[in-house]
């Protein structure tokens, strides 16, 4: 079990119809990779976000698997065109099965 | 004695012509936070400074562009996940008096305002006090909590946290009155070789700022952006546990995190930065 997860969005609240935006995203995680061992030589379970998807308005934008060597706190940025007003929605899954999520609206003029 | 002449006439021949020792001006560039706020990197050195150097530059200045773009936006600076921890740990009563920091100290954006930029500073008893101290006192005398260790991810939260408050504030530590003695101390160790490297610490950030010891890019050893999150560590670091680095490093044994040593070394180090701003939270390689 992951303490002190929390994950983090930045998304622009304005955009042109059509534009390309910057989504930035951040989770507080450990990201343990189970490879490691702790001070009596026991392996220290695997514990990490192994999937990430962002959605707009329903629709896929991306969708990410995550490898036990990401680093702590694991931050993607990627970009999506809008054409429309509407909400992302964040999604990262946890190896423990916890599900943590954010949204974020978008406002196009 | 004929050879040593001639090999000293040999080097100043080759600096002369610009062979000397790889080296690099500190970035032209300028460090704007989120794009409001600016912050003072370069600035002319502090009066007892004379002698020593004659501008002062954070180490923002001599770090990659990709690592100044990371302290420029906040979302981008991994800092501030520690620094919500220490906020939430502001907010949290703990040890037998059921007291958290806001209880006594209320917002911490009001009451932690521009103490970053004091320390270390010289407490009501006349002993020199880093900002662990002022927590731990808090800690332990008014919470009935545990003292947080100098290094522990609590406390670098915490100092985090607090850090960040005096963001864009200039450097303002005292060093005549009651500091004078300390911050004489903490000089001469700055110019005292340690170290079968016998190494001081102006032997690399004084005389040799800008150069590369190896791979690495030698600031000023500027303190005012501390504490600060370290890519090679993936953490922050905290201003003692880099003295502790710095010293290693010259093969030394090193003083503690928390020692008398370094308390009167970080006050001296603090007023070379004298003119410079409070980054609140860096970020270094």
């Amino acid at each position: 079990m992951a303490d002190n997860v929390k994950p983090r969005v930045k998304v622009p609240s304005k955009a042109k119809a059509g534009e390309v935006v910057a989504l930035k995203t951040l989770i507080s995680h450990p990201m343990e990779s189970g490879q490691r061992k702790d001070k009596d030589g026991n392996l220290i379970p695997r514990s990490i976000i192994n999937r990430f998807t962002c959605e707009f308005n329903g629709a896929l934008v991306i969708d990410v698997t995550l490898e036990p060597s990401i680093s702590t706190n694991p931050y993607i940025e990627f970009d999506a065109k809008v054409d429309a007003t509407g909400e992302f929605k964040f999604t990262w899954y946890d190896d423990d099965g916890s599900v943590y999520e954010d949204k974020k609206s978008i406002e196009v003029a | 004695m004929m050879l040593r002449t001639r090999a000293t006439t040999a080097a100043a021949v080759a600096l002369a012509l610009g062979f000397g020792p790889a080296m690099a001006e500190p970035a032209d560039a300028e460090l704007v936070v989120n794009e409001e706020l600016t912050i003072t990197t370069k600035a002319p050195a502090a009066a007892h400074l004379d002698g020593a150097l004659s501008e002062v530059y954070s180490g923002w200045l001599f770090r990659e562009d990709e690592t100044r773009a990371m302290q420029m936006d906040d979302f981008d600076n991994p800092m501030f996940v520690y620094a919500e921890q220490g906020m939430d740990a502001w907010n949290t009563a703990e040890g037998s008096e059921g007291k958290s920091c806001a209880d006594c100290h209320g917002a911490i954006e009001e009451s932690m305002k521009g103490v970053r930029a004091v320390m270390p500073k010289v407490n009501a008893a006349g002993a020199l006090w880093s900002m662990e101290d002022y927590v731990n006192s808090c800690r332990t005398e008014r919470m009935g909590a545990e003292a947080w260790k100098w290094n522990s991810d609590q406390m670098k939260n915490m100092t985090t946290a607090i850090s960040l408050q005096s963001r864009g504030m200039p450097v303002a530590v005292q060093i005549d009155g009651p500091a004078a003695e300390f911050w004489e101390r903490g000089k001469e160790m700055y110019y005292t070789r340690f170290g079968q490297l016998e190494m001081s610490c102006a032997s690399c950030h004084e005389l040799n700022a800008g150069n590369y010891i190896r791979a690495d890019h030698l600031s000023q050893g500027q303190i005012n952006g501390f504490p600060l999150y370290r890519l090679k560590d993936a953490a922050p670091v905290s201003i003692h546990q880099r003295f502790v680095g710095c010293v290693r490093d010259t093969r030394a044994e090193t003083f503690g995190a928390g020692s008398q040593e370094f308390r009167e070394l970080e006050l001296y180090v603090a007023s070379r930065g004298l003119g410079l701003d409070i980054e609140g939270a860096g970020v270094r390689p």
